[in-house]
């Protein structure tokens, strides 16, 4: 209840309740992978990459993370997985990184030389240098974020838990962390699960996503297969060379637009080779395009249905 | 070389870092060290109003314990509570949870990189107070110095387990932050920041020394002030405390730990 009465209310009779944020997800990783987290705002997800790092206690179920039970939070646990929040920052707001880089690099029982070895690799690989020097409260958010991927990389995690790691990035430097992690996953083998709401990140990084609605798994596989089962069909435009009557198209696929030259069609996915081959055969084509919807539509049209056909 | 089960190096790197992070706030630091000056307020009521004969002060001597009690304050404050209750809140404590090392060592070496930045400023405000009473100038012995600085370091652990062990009631509630204030107003009256305990009637005396309080300021500034104080006792029942606090924190710490949340992050 809102207002004064309410706030009164809630001294004397505060109302408590239970969410299962997590109910019934069952899924294997192997090392390596890289696996996308999909589902809308309040799906899980974060919840589900807190339970894997050891920061939540399920209160039902099994959790294993590279042998280790994640919620015991032992030492060789800790030193084998990483998180990173693109929400939440780790580095020492008023010192440069490079001070937060040795503290993290002497917690992580880190020698000296194979930590300054470690900065130097890493902030190569992220394109990083003088920038480390300078206080973070004066990076900018790109380079804040990559300095971030720097501490939490630092001690070589072999599990890396990415929750929007691209959060707030202009377009440049969301491509930036896109090809670092993809660089770091082939030069490490490290396993990383990425939560992100931009499917840019997905798309390029992660061969296999894991569905999440409401607390509930409802797809794990690749993202080939989800954009396949999602739409089923493939846009195909055409432009001919001379004006043809619409009946003539009726038997390739669904119209979707015609005006005499240009004609956009529907076509389903498993007969598209067969009907882009009668097309070129019987038409006069100058140009043909064939697209797929776009995936972030899909995917947004997936989260308010919750389950795929 | 390992100290309570931490290398020499992780000690150096968090300390290190938090003084260079504690320099940046040095001016804040400062304005703390200022607002610290109770004891002066409280030195200049009791030697205006002549009480300190009452309980075997003069004023000299009263100048002398209210300065002590001062430089104790100085280096036995403690704000972990409120550090901890933000990051908790914030989901700052997320990371630091997520490493191996205990996070309350954190805010350890903040609190002892703070008290080394205060300590200018703690000085300077000493010979102020020195230029303005010539006639309590007094220099410790050695011995005194050395056992005032370890009841000093003591006093600070008690401090700090104490508002340790509120401070994991953030794990329970959102503002943990507000029971700190029932350990703050016992600590007011029964550490002898505002009057030494020597002031109190026998009986409340006998039931405050029962309490962790006095062994905050009192204790330390009565060795420093080159006060009669019972050394070994006061010694022990700093032990005995800390032996006391440190498993209540680790017990609470173990189940609250399991409640967190990780709000905000």
């Amino acid at each position: 209840m809102p207002g004064f009465k309410g706030t009164l209310k809630h001294f004397f009779d505060r109302k408590t309740f239970e969410v299962h944020a997590v109910t019934d997800v069952s899924f294997k990783i192997t090392r390596g992978e890289i696996v996308g987290f999909l589902g809308a705002n309040g799906a899980g997800k974060t919840t589900l990459l807190k339970m894997m790092c050891g920061l939540i206690h399920p209160s039902r179920g099994l959790v294993d993370v590279c042998g280790f039970s994640p919620q015991r939070r032992q030492t060789a646990f800790l030193k084998e997985i990483t998180l990173v929040m693109g929400q939440k920052q780790q580095l020492i707001w008023d010192l440069p990184p490079m001070d937060s880089f040795y503290v993290n690099a002497a917690v992580y029982g880190l020698a000296d030389f194979e930590a300054k070895e470690r900065i130097n690799e890493l902030a190569d690989m992220l394109e990083i240098g003088e920038e480390l020097t300078r206080p973070v409260r004066k990076l900018s958010l790109g380079q804040r974020m990559k300095a971030e991927l720097l501490v939490a990389l630092l001690h070589k995690p072999s599990v890396l838990f990415l929750d929007e790691p691209t959060l707030g990035l202009d377009v440049n430097a969301q491509a930036r962390v896109r090809s670092f992690l993809s660089e770091y996953n082939k030069k490490t083998g490290a396993t990383i699960l990425l939560t992100s709401h931009y499917m840019a990140d997905i798309t390029a990084l992660c061969p296999r996503v894991i569905c999440i609605h409401k607390g509930n798994l409802f797809y794990d596989g690749d993202l080939d297969s989800l954009a396949n089962s999602l739409s089923p069909s493939r846009e195909v435009k055409v432009e001919l060379k001379n004006p043809c009557s619409r009946d003539q198209f009726d038997k390739y696929g669904e119209i979707q637009d015609f005006n005499d030259r240009f004609i956009s069609l529907l076509v389903s996915r498993d007969k598209l080779t067969e009907i882009i081959s009668n097309l070129l055969t019987n038409f006069d084509i100058i140009d043909l395009e064939i697209s797929d919807p776009p995936i972030d539509q899909l995917i947004g049209e997936l989260f308010i249905k919750g389950e795929v056909n | 070389m390992r100290i309570f089960g931490l290398s020499f190096k992780v000690i150096k790197t968090l300390l290190t870092t938090q003084y260079a992070y504690m320099l940046e706030y040095r001016i804040e630091i400062a304005l703390w060290a200022l607002s610290g000056v109770l004891p002066f307020i409280m030195f200049s009521l009791w030697s205006q109003n002549d009480v300190g004969n009452t309980f075997g002060l003069n004023d000299i001597g009263l100048a002398r314990y209210f300065l002590s009690a001062f430089l104790v304050r100085q280096f036995s404050v403690v704000w972990v509570v409120f550090s901890f209750e933000e990051d908790s809140l914030s989901g700052r404590l997320s990371p630091y949870l997520l490493q191996p090392l205990h996070p309350l060592l954190r805010y350890v070496a903040a609190h002892l990189a703070e008290q080394a930045t205060r300590l200018p400023f703690a000085l300077a405000i000493a010979i102020t107070f020195f230029i303005l009473n010539p006639s309590s100038f007094w220099i410790p012995s050695l011995p005194q110095v050395f056992l005032a600085y370890l009841s000093t370091h003591l006093a600070f652990s008690i401090a700090f387990l104490l508002q340790s062990l509120v401070a994991a009631l953030c794990f329970w509630t959102e503002k943990s932050s507000a029971l700190e204030r029932l350990i703050f107003v016992p600590y007011l009256f029964l550490s002898g920041l505002l009057v030494p305990l020597a002031a109190f009637p026998s009986n409340v005396l006998k039931v405050a020394m029962l309490t962790p309080f006095p062994y905050l300021i009192n204790f330390p500034a009565k060795i420093l002030s080159g006060m009669t104080v019972d050394i070994f006792n006061g010694f022990l029942a700093q032990i005995l405390w800390i032996s006391i606090l440190i498993p209540s924190v680790n017990i609470l710490w173990k189940f609250g730990v399991k409640r967190y949340t990780a709000m905000g992050a």
